[in-house]
């Protein structure tokens, strides 16, 4: 904590003592600066794609299909059949039973609107409402084999758990991909401090010589480079932020939306350039030690 | 208090016990026995490659013996910490033939550097340091960066540097090797000075005559590395 104060509060004498090296300044503002964008990006997906699995889960959890098909002469009646059936069925809530404008409309993307419904034999389906935990699936399915015959009970976990597969594995993907861009800004930063370390060599040697001690050499390496690191990561997470707030929302029925940040989720990229200047801190003390151990 | 003052007073400067110093596999010097007693003036000669300046860093910690011990003022620097060794080197003012200077930085700020890095608060900082620019002979130099410098005018800077925390013992490795005869009757006298001031010195030189110039006026003994040991030189410098 004592180092962190001394380090805010600077010592002008050390930092003019260090000289800036020219191409380490710019190395490290830039990819603060880029990292910090690509850590808003992947931050912003990985959000996404939690909020996305959640809401997919929550959307299709709770919902139910039963699609009857039989002969023609029979289908109505297994369909009274199927609606008895889940009326007497604890677990299950309302039901609706689609209507040939509702099928239409659902099969609309894939036929075009003038599909003749009437030519074709089209099974009834029957959307249903689940109660708490939901009816025992096996014993409907008994149930309808033995008075409908021609009734699939469907509880979507067929089609849901890919989709929170996907979801959730777009969300491990972005969190690694953050994972990455912290590591690569650490080691970025490392090699940035080291060369001007190594750069800084006769004044680090002339310092030692003259009795400073090493954390008065250190402090001054770490100060320039934790400041230079936030100041990069502050203007990355701007420009991310912006480039965030302008990605389009993209709907398409559903299946993909929603990419960006929404209510709180505003504020935590602005963890980022924190904690690249934790990182920052961390990564040229450790390259400041290392060399200083080579110097008597 | 008094008797402690004594005791201190008492202890050697530097003391080099039984010291070695092998690289690679090549033995520089072995059981090499000197002591520096408070306010003595050594001269260190050899030729060169003899590991003079070995010797010299062996005495401010830079390195450490590979047999035996170096201590300064009766502490074991290889017992100190880094830290340690840093605050020991502000008692141990250190010129190097080749002087070290932060370039970028002006003389007057490069014979201040140890004020900052100790951290000391000191007063009259400035009437100090145009005191000291002064007794040096820089004092119109004391804006110009040390490449502006000549070797002589370097190697002034360096003292002034190595004296401006008033340490107790002075290491001048070759201080006149890159100077001519003149400036360095001036350099020497700067050292003979701040013996007569207290100060030991250590002043490492293959240069036979400013030794013998240095005895005509300083009780100075004279060390001789040769070989792999080192023995007191006579009267026949």
């Amino acid at each position: 904590m004592n180092k962190l104060l001394d380090l805010l509060r600077g010592d002008t004498e050390a930092d003019r003592v260090v000289p800036p090296t020219g191409f380490t300044v710019l190395l490290t503002l830039a990819s603060s600066a880029a990292m910090a964008f690509l850590a808003v990006f992947v931050l912003a997906l990985a959000l996404s794609a939690g909020r996305q699995a959640s809401a997919w889960e929550d959307a299709l959890s709770d919902t139910a299909t039963v699609r009857i098909s039989a002969p023609a002469d029979e289908l109505e009646a297994q369909a009274n059949a199927v609606e008895t059936i889940l009326a007497q069925t604890p677990g299950v809530g309302a039901t609706h039973r689609l209507t040939a404008d509702e099928q239409a409309q659902l099969l609309a993307p894939w036929f075009g609107e003038e599909l003749p419904l009437d030519t074709l034999r089209l099974p009834i389906l029957i959307e249903v409402s689940l109660d708490g935990e939901g009816p025992d699936p096996q014993g409907l399915r008994q149930r309808f084999a033995a008075e409908a015959p021609g009734a699939v009970f469907d509880d979507h976990g067929r089609w849901r758990a890919p989709m929170i597969d996907a979801a959730s594995g777009l969300k491990t993907i972005s969190l690694i991909a953050l994972l990455l861009i912290v590591a690569v800004t650490g080691v970025t930063i490392a090699l940035a401090a080291s060369a001007a370390l190594a750069a800084n060599g006769q004044v680090i040697d002339v310092l030692r010589l003259v009795g400073a001690e090493d954390s008065y050499i250190t402090r001054a390496f770490v100060r320039r480079f934790t400041l230079r690191t936030l100041i990069g990561a502050i203007g990355g997470t701007v420009v991310g932020l912006i480039a965030v707030a302008l990605i389009p929302n993209v709907s398409l029925d559903g299946a993909v939306s929603d990419v960006g940040l929404r209510g709180f989720e505003w504020l935590l990229p602005f963890l980022v350039p924190v904690g690249a200047a934790m990182l920052a801190f961390g990564a040229t003390r450790f390259a400041a030690t290392r060399r200083l151990a080579e110097v008597s | 208090m008094m008797q402690k003052q004594c005791d201190m007073n008492d202890v050697p400067a530097i003391e080099l016990h039984n010291a070695a110093m092998s690289y690679g596999g090549r033995t520089l010097f072995r059981d090499v026995g000197i002591t520096l007693a408070q306010g003595s003036f050594h001269f260190l000669t050899g030729p060169s490659g003899a590991g003079k300046t070995t010797l010299m860093k062996l005495c401010y910690g830079a390195l450490r013996p590979t047999e035996g011990r170096v201590s300064v003022f009766g502490e074991d620097t290889g017992h100190m910490s880094r830290d340690e060794i840093a605050r020991m080197r502000r008692n141990v003012g250190v010129v190097h033939q080749d002087c070290q200077f932060v370039d970028h930085l002006s003389v007057s700020e490069n014979v201040l550097l140890p004020v900052k890095v100790s951290g000391a608060v000191a007063e009259d900082l400035d009437a100090n340091l145009s005191e000291l620019m002064g007794w040096v002979g820089l004092t119109n130099l004391a804006d110009h960066r040390p490449a502006e410098l000549s070797g002589g005018e370097r190697q002034r800077a360096a003292l002034a540097r190595a004296v401006i925390l008033s340490p107790d013992v002075i290491l001048a490795d070759e201080p006149t090797g890159n100077v001519d005869w003149e400036m360095s009757l001036k350099i020497l006298n700067l050292l003979i000075e701040l013996n007569r001031l207290g100060k030991t010195v250590l002043c490492a030189t293959h240069d036979m005559s400013l030794i013998r110039q240095a005895k005509t006026r300083v009780s100075a003994r004279v060390l001789r590395l040769r070989g792999t040991s080192i023995e007191l030189a006579g009267a026949e410098l």
